[in-house]
């Protein structure tokens, strides 16, 4: 496979950062949306390559950190039930709940297991046809076909002790609600790269139409984003905010049309729970009626104790971009990869994680890099 | 004998014998092996170095290697990141009841193979045979013992500022052969697992000078925690240029698809050195001539500066700090 290195071209990537810094005239804020983004603007020192007048901001596509506590919990407590098998992906099982975690349920005996992909869920459920095999759905558009296509799978081959518990999430009905919300002021956003190659372009369209605010979609190699920054830049200095698509070869306009109706098909719209910024309506995807009984909610009860936030964590602020990890007085102190408070410590998606895995200019004091801006 | 592993295999009594005997013997026979007493008799003198590791990989065959070439390369290079020449090892073997007997036979001709092209002999071992759902097909535990020549003084807190790190060859191999072998991550693609034995490239890399500071073989926790264990241990600071390093294509594009850097990738055939800066280029020339070093690479040096931190030059220019990987690689949902 081809086409890695030629994004990651040193030249390319200093000649996009020259041409940044010489059209950016005001002092702007930008939000990644995507946790994949954060890790690579960390990951690669995009930040010290954009000039100092470009601020920006982590938010909340890091699909691990935005379930909220309560979801946790219900999933920790069906974990408890007997015969259950609780599958999900990796991250999930670090997280602390109000009271324990997926991990620490693992350890005191049910049957939590790690999978890569919703259609594995659905073999273990084959493999094990005495218990009711559980799947933890997280995620944004991204993952909701292939949640989607493994509960049609499970009807066709009349699987019937395969469950899906469907925490997933719809990104532009988020972003609305942090724009209404004003907290955080944004110019711009680097749109989610693989959410839109499912949904397209269009559904962002209300951004720039309603709020006046700049929205570029960007794939996640460093020359991607680096170019996502310069039409941001270029349409913010302009005065002239619009949808655009910096990622071609990836996205469409329309989007991935038979994905998206398999989507459609095993879904509907409803709200949804986000942690650090609550019920947001028509933000989840909730199982429709016909397939009601591979709903998780559906076929199981479980009594939870009133969920509650971990002490001091800010998680909810770095969600929201209202805060930066290195703002959180636990931050590298009392959590940390090892011990994480929050889910942002854990994901491999999460802006903590981020921010602590590849450190920062700040945290690199005293040290003589090139941290020099680009002047050209 | 029954064509899988019986719980009676593991009795102590007729059919352990036959085991040892049929199974085990014909392939790794040496002298000190062949008198089956409960412990091997062998000279040695001057300084010993002397290693343990347990092998619990999943799946136990893998391109480029199974469990038992791995459990031989991986405690051979263990000896071999001291400098020392490895010379014997044990193995013991834990297997689960119901494994099958033609798949052991090829397991343990991978170990014979892999201790013939170290030049080790494994002179005591052995097997327990437990319950089927109590150990995972096979666990092999190997310990190892070899010698250190006078002058050799390899730790891993011996490096100085000033000093420049080489890194074998191409990182990430093994643990990408792995994951793509795991249930959900079957690429389609030709990679193989890196595993090897080091000691001869070590030897020689030692013929060539004798100011190599440190060795470690970047295995679980890739790269990037071998070069902070070395920057702890010596108190100093080290400064790697991503672009230097060198990683397959198909590692590239897995890394890529999966969300995964492949400086946290595991190894099994690769060393990092980290050397006097006089005698770098000279060392670097003789590890080119090993097939284990062929793509060996200059890729950072050591610095007085941020001590106990790997400092990574980024492709595209700025810097970032690389720290231990922590918790499991996993790769990324969104």
């Amino acid at each position: 496979m081809k086409f890695i290195d030629e994004y990651q071209d040193n030249k390319l990537a200093r000649g996009l950062a020259y041409k940044i810094a010489k059209r950016s005239t005001k002092t702007i804020r930008l939000m990644e949306f995507c946790g994949g983004h954060t890790h690579a603007i960390l990951r690669y020192g995009i930040r010290q390559l954009v000039p100092k007048t470009v601020e920006m901001r982590s938010g909340p596509g890091c699909p691990v950190c935005v379930t909220a506590t309560a979801d946790l919990d219900k999933a920790i407590a069906l974990a408890h039930l007997p015969d259950v098998i609780i599958t999900t992906f990796g991250d999930m099982i670090r997280v602390p709940g109000s009271y324990s975690s997926l991990q620490q349920a693992k350890a005191e005996g049910a049957d939590v297991r790690i999978v890569y992909s919703t259609i594995d869920a659905v073999e273990i459920a084959k493999a094990n046809p005495k218990k009711s095999v559980i799947f933890i759905g997280i995620g944004f558009e991204t993952t909701a076909p292939t949640i989607a296509a493994s509960i049609l799978k499970a009807q066709q081959e009349k699987i019937e002790n395969f469950y899906v518990l469907s925490l997933n999430k719809l990104t532009p009905p988020v972003m609305k609600a942090l724009l209404d919300s004003g907290e955080v002021k944004l110019d711009g956003i680097i749109g989610p790269g693989h959410v839109s190659v499912i949904i397209g372009s269009h559904p962002y369209e209300f951004i720039p139409r309603d709020y006046r605010v700049a929205c570029v979609i960007s794939g996640f190699e460093p020359l991607d984003i680096l170019l996502c920054i310069d039409k941001l830049v270029e349409q913010i200095e302009k005065g002239e905010p619009k949808v655009e698509i910096a990622y071609p070869r990836g996205v469409r306009a329309g989007g991935n049309r038979k994905a998206w109706q398999l989507t459609e098909r095993v879904f509907e719209i409803g709200e949804a729970n986000w942690r650090g910024i609550g019920i947001v309506p028509q933000s989840g995807l909730k199982i429709r009626k016909k397939y009601e009984r591979f709903d998780a909610d559906e076929a199981f009860s479980v009594s939870l104790n009133l969920s509650r936030e971990p002490k001091g964590c800010r998680c909810g602020d770095v969600i929201r971009g209202a805060a930066m990890p290195l703002e959180c007085k636990l931050f590298r102190k009392v959590c940390t990869p090892e011990s994480p408070v929050g889910p942002c410590m854990v994901s491999s998606e999460g802006a903590c994680a981020a921010y602590y895995q590849y450190g920062t200019p700040e945290n690199l004091q005293g040290f003589k890099a090139d941290m020099e801006q680009v002047d050209g | 004998m029954d064509d899988s592993i019986l719980l009676a295999h593991g009795s102590g009594g007729k059919l352990s014998h036959e085991l040892v005997e049929k199974k085990f013997l014909p392939f790794l026979a040496n002298p000190a092996l062949n008198k089956l007493d409960d412990s091997a008799i062998f000279e040695a003198s001057g300084r010993l170095a002397f290693t343990t590791d347990s092998y619990v990989v999943n799946p136990i065959f893998f391109p480029g290697g199974d469990i038992g070439k791995l459990a031989v390369c991986g405690t051979v290079n263990d000896l071999s990141m001291n400098g020392a020449r490895p010379l014997y090892l044990s193995l013991s073997a834990i297997i689960e009841e119901g494994f099958p007997l033609s798949e052991l036979e090829q397991i343990v001709q991978s170990i014979k193979k892999a201790a013939e092209e170290a030049e080790v002999a494994i002179i005591t071992g052995d097997t327990k045979v437990v319950n089927r759902g109590q150990a995972d097909k096979l666990f092999i535990t190997t310990s190892g013992v070899g010698t250190i020549s006078s002058g050799v003084d390899i730790s891993g807190a011996n490096a100085r500022a000033g000093d420049k790190v080489l890194l074998s060859g191409t990182i990430g191999d093994h643990g990408i052969t792995i994951m793509s072998q795991r249930e959900g991550l079957r690429f389609a693609m030709t990679l193989e697992s890196d595993c090897a034995p080091l000691n001869k490239l070590v030897s020689q890399m030692l013929e060539v000078s004798s100011r190599i500071h440190c060795l470690r073989d970047p295995t679980r926790g890739g790269l990037a925690t071998t070069l902070n264990e070395l920057a702890r241990q010596s108190n100093i600071g080290i400064v790697v240029e991503e672009a230097k390093i060198p990683v397959k294509e198909e590692v590239k594009a897995a890394c890529e698809l999966l969300g995964l850097d492949p400086v946290y990738v595991a190894n099994e055939g690769k060393l990092v050195a980290i050397v006097d800066p006089a005698d770098a280029d000279k060392i670097l020339a003789r590890m080119r001539k090993n097939r284990y070093g062929r793509d060996a690479a200059i890729i950072g040096e050591v610095t007085e500066e941020h001590p106990g931190k790997v400092v990574m030059k980024t492709k595209l220019g700025p810097s970032r700090i690389v720290d231990m990987l922590s918790g499991e690689l996993l790769p990324r949902i969104c």
